[in-house]
């Protein structure tokens, strides 16, 4: 299954489309939600001038100290200036678990078994990463 | 040079506009409730906002506004010295933001592998494109290192921040004398693939213009590769350091792919290792957006100007200068840690 010529393969350029896309439309929707953050316009969950008080706390201080959500939770709380970044930062942090699932039906359709097996394998790291099952401890 | 300074010019005007435009509005709003209040509402355990710990931490005589504007001046000039000096932004970032910002070395990671991940996911489609960046080579690698970074984020994120600071101080110390010292080699020898990369189909074949012909490669000893793998997921996850520095050897030095092939994957590779640390970190709360998106505007605007300064710049000089900024942070990095430079 080895790609012997000097051109991308097909799954690799596939990944390249969806990468491209998904990094710009990330990255834009990070930086127009980072300035609605600072304008105000949306109250943020802790207030901005507050946020250097809390900063140079260790993170499990920092949750406690404002109970601030973990794993998913932030979801619950886009309406906040703060948290409404969080959408562009998934996006970006999903956005590799997208593209794994856009090459998977290449690598069916084309009887890669390793690389589908691999791929399915990466799909599950970092979902399992995503899921906000682990936690961690020793604080 | 003169219109390369102008657009750095006017870039950094331009945030540092939106930035203290927003403080404008931001000043005329409302102030809003304090999160203990919000807790209340139905955030979740209300028990820990009334036993939080607020007044044992010193508050920050600076207004907000001056921290997310030094950092994108100080990450806009290390994205520039990232691309001339052959290095990622992540271990310059966390170092040198660690070191002298007053943000917790936990925001500070967090922020890190973002940073890196947005450079990584930035280069990947050009890379791969070109087929620079090998898939067959990144996807066996990645799900090892990928696995490895899950763990390294939470052993770092359990770890004590004086341990974790010492850590890094040696890491980055580290890394100065791989830089200073490691040969690469263009078009590593590689007699023939082992049995893993042969059954894999690790190999390939690109299209390299300073030759004027096309380049086949493979790999070998990639189950020691592999191996090798595991130790720079747990560090990148651990520190949050794009880990291209530890990438590039191994992929180039050990299994011998030609190094445009190395640096391009290793460049990939880190979209892939830093997204499921990053997830680690997003997921304990270890990521905030005042830290995050000035560091990720400035560095990444900072490689672009960095690109075009490329092609005129002395590339020796700067890798001793990013060589002496590395060691600088890096001492800092252990000394905070053993507590002899707080």
């Amino acid at each position: 299954m080895a790609n012997i010529n000097t051109k991308a393969s097909e799954e690799q350029m596939a990944y390249a489309g969806v990468l491209n896309v998904g990094m710009w439309l990330g990255l834009a929707v990070l930086v127009i939600t980072f300035f609605i953050y600072i304008s105000g316009v949306l109250p943020s969950f802790v207030p901005i001038d507050d946020l250097p008080k809390f900063w140079t706390m260790r993170v499990h201080d920092y949750n406690v100290a404002l109970n601030a959500p973990t794993g998913w939770h932030w979801a619950a709380l886009v309406g906040k200036g703060d948290y409404l970044n969080f959408i562009g930062i998934a996006m970006l942090s999903g956005l590799t678990i997208l593209c794994y699932m856009v090459i998977l039906p290449i690598l069916f359709r084309k009887k890669d078994t390793a690389y589908v097996v691999l791929a399915i394998v990466e799909i599950l790291v970092l979902s399992l990463a995503a899921s906000g099952f682990l936690k961690v401890g020793g604080h | 040079m003169v219109r390369l300074l102008k657009i750095t010019f006017v870039l950094l005007a331009v945030f540092a506009m939106l930035t203290a435009a927003g403080t404008v509005f931001a000043s005329n709003e409302p102030t809003p409730a304090a999160p203990a209040a919000e807790a209340a509402d139905g955030h979740g355990d209300t028990r820990a906002a009334a036993t939080a710990p607020v007044s044992v931490v010193p508050e920050s005589t600076a207004p907000w506004w001056i921290w997310p504007l030094s950092l994108f001046i100080t990450t806009f000039i290390l994205g520039i010295l990232a691309v001339l000096g052959g290095v990622g932004g992540g271990v310059l970032f966390v170092p040198i933001v660690g070191g002298f910002f007053p943000f917790n070395i936990d925001f500070v990671r967090g922020a890190g592998l973002l940073v890196a991940l947005a450079g990584a996911l930035a280069a990947g489609p050009g890379l791969l494109k070109r087929n620079l960046a090998s898939l067959r080579l990144a996807i066996p690698v990645a799900v090892i290192a990928s696995a490895a970074a899950i763990g390294g984020a939470m052993i770092g994120l359990a770890l004590k921040p004086n341990v974790v600071n010492t850590l890094l101080g040696a890491t980055i110390l580290f890394i100065v004398v791989i830089m200073a010292t490691a040969k690469k080699s263009d078009f590593p020898n590689v007699p023939k693939p082992d049995n893993l990369a042969q059954s894999l189909g690790i190999m390939g074949i690109y299209r390299e213009e300073s030759l004027g012909k096309d380049v086949e490669w493979t790999v070998h000893k990639t189950p020691i590769g592999m191996a090798l793998f595991v130790v720079i997921g747990i560090m990148a996850g651990m520190f949050g350091l794009g880990a291209g520095w530890a990438n590039v050897p191994v992929l180039n030095l050990l299994m011998g792919a030609p190094l445009k092939i190395s640096v391009a994957t290793s460049k990939f590779l880190l979209s892939i290792t830093d997204t499921s640390a990053a997830w680690v970190y997003l997921n304990q709360g270890a990521v905030l957006p005042m830290i995050v998106v000035p560091s990720l505007v400035g560095i990444m605007l900072g490689s672009i100007i960095g690109v075009k300064i490329l092609a005129r710049s002395k590339p020796k000089a700067i890798k001793w200068m990013v060589i002496g900024l590395l060691l600088f942070a890096g001492l800092r990095s252990l000394l905070k840690g053993l507590g002899i430079w707080k």
